[in-house]
C-alpha cells in the first residue's frame, strides 16, 4: 500500500468520524442519540439541496449541521423533557428521517452538484509519505483531524470535559454538586447531534458526491457501533473509523485480482468488533488495564454508567 | 455558623411529609435529628439539599435567608451534605472526584493541594490517584466530607452516615464529626439509631410522621426518647386469648447473613397459631431473619426445622410449597408488579397447571376478592393506583388461603388506621384458623397489642423473648435500645 491509498482511507473515513465522534460527545453525557442512520442521510439530503440551489459548500456544510442538530435536540426532548424512552424516540426518528430525506430529496437525486475543493497545507504537505496522507486533503478532513483532538482533549484534560463525564456517570451526585445536569445534557446532545450532520453533509459535499436515496449506505448505524468498539474514547474510536475505512478500501482495490476475498472483507469489520469487545472485557484484560492511566482508560473504554438513563431530581 | 429552619412545610399530594419542621443548630453543636424510616427525615435533608423545594418556611444561615431552589445554591452557602450512599463517582480517581463541582478556576494542582491538607488535617488517608471504587464506603465519606470543606462547608450534615460501615470507621467518623464542631461547624446528625444520636449528639430533634415529636437537650432518658419515636397508641385494644397449638417451627443457633444485616445465633420456637412479634431498631436483624426464614438468604449455620423436618437447604419455592408466604415491607417494589391489573395479579398468583388464561374467570375471581377483602378500586385497577392499605388488602388477597406460616415485615406500616385494624382483624382469623404469623414492626403498640411473643433483635441478635401479655411499650423501648436486659 501507498501513500495514496493511505491518504484514499483518510478521507474516506472522514464522514464516519464527525458521526462516530459526535455521538461519542453526546453519549459521554448519558443521551443515547440513537437517530444517527435516519439523521445523517436527512443531513446529506438537506446539505446537497442547499449546496445546489446556493451554489454555497459552506452553507450546505451548516445546513446539513443545522438538521441533524435539530433531531437531536427532538432525542432530548423526549429523553429528559418528556421522560420518553431514549431508544424509542431514536428508532423512530431513525424511520422517520429516512422516509423524510426521501421524500423531500426527490428532485435532487443524481444532479451534478458542488463539492468540497482540495486545499493542500503548504509545507507540511511536503513532508515526505505524511505529507500526501494526511495534509493533502480538503478542509473537512483537517477539520475531523482537529474535532479528534479537541474532543479528546476537552473531555479528559478540561473541568467542563470533566463535568461532562460527571453527568453521563452518575446524574444525581453530579446534580448534588450543583452541576446543571439537563441543560449539559440538551447542550452537548444538541452538539454532537451537529457533528453528526456534519458527517451526513459530508457523504453528499465529498465522500460520496450527490444525492440519491439511502446514499449515506448505512453508516450512521456503523457510526453506532463504533462509539461502542472505540470504548467511548475520541481515539479509539477514530482509530476504528480509519480501521474500517482501511477495510473497505482494500476491498476495493483487491476486487480485480482476488474477487472472492474482497467479497468477504467488507462484512469483516463485524465479527472482528465483537470479537475484540469480548477479548478487550475478559476480567484479566480489565485488570489489567487498571494499573494505567490515561492508556488504561483506552483499553478499557468502558460505558457511561447512566447511559440512557433520564434524571429528574425529585 | 449557625442554621435556622422555621416552620418547613412539605406535602407530597395528600401526604404532608414535613409539617411545620422549626430547628436551630448553633455553631459548635452536633444536633441529632432522629426518627423512625419515612418520619420526615429524608425530606428534611432533600429541601436542604436543594433537590427538592419546599410548600413553606425560612431557611435561615448566619443570618442570611437562602431560597435552596437547587443543589447548586445550597452548595454555593456553604450547606454541605454527606448523603447516605457518598456521591462519588466511582471510575473516576479520587482527585477528579475531589475537583467535580467545584469553582472552574481550581485545577489539579489546587485538588492535590486541598486534599491533602485536608487528609493531614482529620488523619485521612486518600491516595489522589486511585480510583474511587478501590474506596471503601468509609473512605468515600471522608472524600467527600474533605471536598465539602474545600468547597467552604459551613453546615455539615450526614444523612444516615453509619449505615453501611464498620465500628472502627464509624469510630473514626465520629472523632472527625467532633472535630468540626470543636472549630465551630454547625452539624446535623441524621438517623434512626438512638446509641448513636445519645452519644454523638448535644441536642436532638425527633420527627414522627412529618411533625416534631420533641426536641430536647442530649443526653436524656431512653425511654423517653423512644416514646417520643415511636408515639402511643393508634390501634384498638383488642388482646387475644392464647393459642396453644402444637409445634410448628423451630430454629436453632441459626446464622445468616446479607447486605445489608445479618442474624447471630438465633433461636426461635413457633406453635400453630401462634402470632411472634419481632421487635427491635431498624437494621437489628428482624428483615434478615423473615429473608433468612422465607428462603431468600441462607442459613449459614444452625438448624431450621418444620414439623421436625430439617428445611434449611430448601429454596424459596421449596418452602412456598410447604405454605410458607412472605409478605415485604416494600409492597409496591418487591410484593406487587406494577402496571398489572388486579385481575392479571389474581392469574399470577393462580397456581393451576393450564397454559392459557381465562379471563373471565380470573375476572370474577378478582372481582370476588376485591369484595372479600374490602378493596377499593376495580379488576382493572392497577397497584400504583391503591393507596398504601389499598395495596396491602391486595397483597393479602392474593396470597392462598390458609397459609402454613405468615412472615410479615410491618404489616401496618403507611397505613391509615381503619385498614391498619382490618388487616389485624383479618390476621388473626388466620391465626385462629392456625396460621402461625411472625412479623417485625417499629409500632411498639402494634408489636404488644397483637403477639402472642416477643423477639426482642440488638445488633443481630435476639436478646430477649417476652409473654406480650406482660411487656409494656416502656419496657420493649428500653430492651430494643439495647440499654436494659431483663
Amino acid at each position: 500500500m501507498n501513500a495514496a491509498t493511505f491518504a484514499i482511507i483518510v478521507a474516506s473515513a472522514t464522514p464516519l468520524i464527525f458521526a462516530a465522534i459526535g455521538e461519542t460527545i453526546t453519549e459521554k453525557a448519558g443521551v443515547v442519540n440513537l437517530s444517527l442512520d435516519g439523521s445523517m442521510l436527512l443531513s446529506a439530503m438537506t446539505g446537497f439541496a442547499i449546496a445546489y440551489t446556493t451554489g454555497s459548500v459552506e452553507l450546505g456544510l451548516l445546513a446539513g449541521m443545522a438538521t441533524s442538530g435539530v433531531v437531536a435536540f427532538v432525542v432530548a426532548f423526549g429523553g429528559i423533557r418528556l421522560r420518553v424512552n431514549q431508544i424509542a424516540v431514536g428508532l423512530i426518528l431513525t424511520y422517520f428521517a429516512t422516509k423524510l430525506s426521501a421524500l423531500l430529496g426527490g428532485e435532487f437525486v443524481r444532479k451534478p452538484g458542488p463539492s468540497v475543493q482540495k486545499m493542500s497545507l503548504p509545507v507540511l504537505e511536503d513532508i515526505p509519505f505524511f505529507g500526501e496522507i494526511l495534509f493533502q486533503q480538503n478542509p473537512l478532513v483537517y477539520f475531523s483531524f482537529l474535532l479528534i483532538i479537541v474532543s479528546f482533549w476537552w473531555i479528559f484534560h478540561t473541568r467542563r470535559g470533566l463535568d461532562l463525564q460527571a453527568i453521563g456517570e452518575r446524574p444525581e451526585a453530579a446534580f448534588a454538586r450543583g452541576i446543571p445536569v439537563n441543560s449539559l445534557r440538551y447542550f452537548y446532545t444538541v452538539l454532537g447531534g451537529a457533528f453528526v450532520g456534519l458527517g451526513g453533509a459530508a457523504f453528499s459535499l465529498d465522500a460520496k458526491m450527490g444525492w440519491s436515496e439511502g446514499h449515506i449506505a448505512n453508516y450512521g448505524w456503523i457510526a453506532l457501533a463504533l462509539v461502542i468498539f472505540g470504548g467511548w474514547h475520541p481515539l479509539r474510536v477514530a482509530f476504528g473509523c480509519y480501521l474500517f475505512g482501511a477495510i473497505q478500501i482494500v476491498a476495493l482495490k483487491m476486487q480485480p485480482t482476488l474477487p472472492d476475498l474482497a467479497q468477504v472483507l467488507p462484512i469483516a469489520p463485524f465479527p472482528l468488533m465483537i470479537l475484540t469487545l469480548v477479548f478487550l472485557n475478559m476480567r484479566v484484560v480489565q485488570s489489567f488495564t487498571m494499573r494505567f492511566g490515561g492508556i488504561g482508560r483506552l483499553i478499557r473504554g468502558t460505558a457511561p454508567s447512566a447511559l440512557g438513563e433520564s434524571f429528574w431530581p425529585d | 455558623m449557625s442554621l435556622e429552619l422555621r416552620a418547613i412545610t412539605k406535602r407530597f399530594g395528600s401526604v404532608v411529609a414535613n409539617d411545620t419542621i422549626s430547628l436551630s443548630v448553633g455553631p459548635g453543636e452536633i444536633h441529632g435529628l432522629l426518627g423512625e424510616n419515612g418520619a420526615g427525615k429524608s425530606t428534611l435533608v432533600k429541601i436542604l439539599s436543594g433537590f427538592i423545594t419546599r410548600d413553606h418556611g425560612e431557611i435561615e444561615l448566619d443570618g442570611t435567608k437562602l431560597h435552596l431552589l437547587s443543589p447548586n445554591e445550597a452548595v454555593a452557602n456553604g450547606i454541605g451534605i454527606l448523603h447516605q450512599e457518598p456521591l462519588v463517582f466511582l471510575p473516576f480517581s479520587v482527585v477528579d472526584n475531589f475537583l467535580i463541582g467545584s469553582p472552574k478556576e481550581y485545577g489539579h494542582a489546587e485538588a492535590y493541594e486541598a486534599l491533602s491538607r485536608i487528609s493531614e488535617q482529620f488523619g485521612f488517608d486518600l491516595n489522589p490517584d486511585v480510583s474511587a471504587s478501590n474506596l471503601s464506603i468509609g473512605e468515600r465519606q471522608q472524600l467527600e466530607i474533605a471536598r465539602l470543606l474545600w468547597l467552604g462547608a459551613r453546615v455539615l450534615i450526614l444523612d444516615e452516615p453509619t449505615t453501611a460501615i464498620s465500628s472502627t470507621q464509624r469510630e473514626k467518623l465520629f472523632a472527625t464529626i467532633r472535630d468540626l464542631a470543636g472549630d465551630g461547624m454547625s452539624v446535623i446528625f441524621v438517623s434512626h439509631k438512638l446509641e448513636e444520636v445519645q452519644e454523638l449528639c448535644d441536642r436532638v430533634t425527633i420527627l414522627r410522621e412529618g411533625k416534631i415529636a420533641a426536641s430536647v437537650d442530649l443526653p436524656s432518658p431512653v425511654e423517653y426518647l423512644v416514646s417520643k419515636m415511636f408515639g402511643t397508641g393508634v390501634l384498638p385494644q383488642t388482646r387475644r386469648a392464647k393459642v396453644n397449638g402444637s409445634s410448628l417451627l423451630e430454629l436453632v443457633n441459626a446464622s445468616a447473613s446479607e447486605q445489608p444485616g445479618q442474624i447471630i445465633d438465633a433461636n426461635l420456637a413457633v406453635t400453630r397459631g401462634q402470632v411472634i412479634g419481632l421487635a427491635g431498631l431498624e437494621g437489628a436483624g428482624q428483615r434478615t431473619l423473615l429473608r433468612a426464614m422465607a428462603g431468600f438468604v441462607p442459613f449459614t449455620e444452625g438448624s431450621f426445622r418444620v414439623q421436625s423436618a430439617e428445611i434449611s437447604e430448601l429454596d424459596y419455592l421449596d418452602r412456598l410449597g410447604l405454605g410458607f408466604y412472605y409478605l415485604p415491607a416494600d409492597r409496591q417494589r418487591e410484593g406487587l408488579v406494577n402496571g398489572l391489573s388486579i385481575t392479571e395479579h389474581v392469574a399470577l398468583s393462580v397456581t393451576d397447571q393450564s397454559k392459557v388464561i381465562d379471563w373471565n374467570v380470573a375476572r370474577s375471581e378478582a372481582a370476588r376478592r376485591i369484595d372479600k377483602f374490602s378493596i377499593k378500586g376495580t379488576v382493572e385497577s392497577t397497584p400504583e393506583s391503591l393507596s398504601g392499605g389499598n395495596q396491602q388488602r391486595l397483597l393479602l388477597a392474593l396470597m392462598p388461603e390458609a397459609p402454613l406460616l405468615l412472615l410479615m415485615e410491618h404489616p401496618t406500616r403507611g397505613l391509615d388506621i381503619e385498614s391498619a385494624t382490618w388487616v389485624w382483624s383479618y390476621l388473626l382469623t388466620l391465626s385462629e384458623s392456625g396460621t402461625s404469623i411472625i412479623f417485625s414492626s417499629s409500632d411498639l403498640e402494634e408489636l404488644t397489642t397483637y403477639s402472642d411473643q416477643i423477639a426482642i433483635f440488638f445488633s443481630g441478635r435476639i436478646i430477649d423473648q417476652v409473654d406480650a401479655s406482660e411487656a409494656t411499650v416502656e419496657e420493649l423501648g428500653l430492651l430494643i435500645g439495647g440499654v436494659r436486659q431483663r
